[in-house]
């Protein structure tokens, strides 16, 4: 895919661990997925709520999550998690194209949106793939969904491609 | 039953075509099989895909090539030849697994006068 990426790359990105208190007031911790963080994982996509997701993913049923997480979770990609407690209620990816480039996504649990844990979230991952040397990152998002738009806008995210059903965002983390 | 199949280099252009060759089949119809580019695979790729899978099945088929905007082409086709329905590949699957509908599918979706299948 042939994307344009804007020149300058983002600057000030958190890296995790990060502790914040949200806007419901509760504690959330941002860490670096590991091997363990799976099952926590599937706990939180089996309470997904099926309006809540974008383009088939995630998809429904543990079989279908565990597959894909999976995909997502191979080697040369990144994994970033929110926790409250134990619980997983965030979960941010950077998965690698054939282009040398990262396509992200983010998803929060439906208890826990609109408390600011998602800009949070996608900062703190953003951040962790600057330091792992990650230059340029993508994402697509349907582009009826203003409020994820909103926020990939606010993080720095330029829009690229308005020629299809999805919107393609980007994000330049590092100079090449 | 006249059916009009769009395959792409994609896995679901294959599911396309062998899900609209047993309704065909069921159903007492016809099939063509207009292969189009998908930017990624070249079309006599796609072709030498396409009559590998046809092997498997007992049936002729026409098979045309569409090189230049597919989108418009299949629909005029369909209009023009009367096809009943258009059945094309449901998508395609980036690295992290989401469904991106190509500029194919969009303008067929919005402008066929017949129905519109994708395939999963």
């Amino acid at each position: 895919m042939t994307l344009r990426y804007p020149d300058e790359p983002l600057d000030d990105l958190p890296a995790p661990p990060v502790t914040f208190t949200d806007g419901d007031g509760r504690s959330i911790e941002i860490k670096q997925a590991t091997d363990e963080c799976i099952e926590p994982l599937v706990e939180m996509y089996l309470k997904f709520d099926s309006q809540d997701r974008a383009q088939g993913i995630p998809p429904s049923g543990e079989e279908p999550i565990r597959k894909w997480l999976n995909i997502v979770t191979e080697d040369k990609s990144l994994n970033v998690i929110a926790w409250d407690g134990d619980e997983a209620v965030g979960h941010a990816m950077l998965v690698a194209d054939d282009d040398g480039s990262y396509e992200l996504a983010i998803f929060v649990i439906q208890s826990h949106q609109n408390a600011g844990i998602g800009t949070e979230l996608l900062r703190t991952a953003l951040g962790e793939g600057q330091s792992q040397g990650i230059n340029r990152v993508w994402l697509s998002v349907e582009r009826w969904n203003k409020p994820a738009i909103a926020v990939y806008e606010k993080i720095g995210f330029e829009r690229m491609d308005d020629t299809s059903f999805e919107r393609q965002m980007t994000v330049r983390l590092g100079a090449e | 039953m006249q059916l009009i199949v769009g395959v792409d280099g994609s896995d679901y252009g294959l599911r396309a075509l062998g899900e609209s060759i047993e309704r065909a089949q069921q159903l007492g119809g016809d099939v063509t099989v207009a292969l189009y580019s998908d930017g990624q695979t070249a079309l006599d790729e796609i072709e030498s895909l396409v009559s590998e899978e046809l092997s498997a099945y007992d049936i002729d088929v026409d098979v045309i090539w569409l090189e230049e905007e597919p989108g418009s082409q299949l629909i005029e086709l369909a209009e023009r030849e009367g096809y009943d329905q258009i059945v094309l590949p449901g998508g395609q699957r980036s690295p992290l697994g989401k469904i991106n509908l190509s500029n194919t599918i969009e303008f067929v979706l919005l402008n066929a006068q017949t129905t519109v299948t994708l395939v999963r």
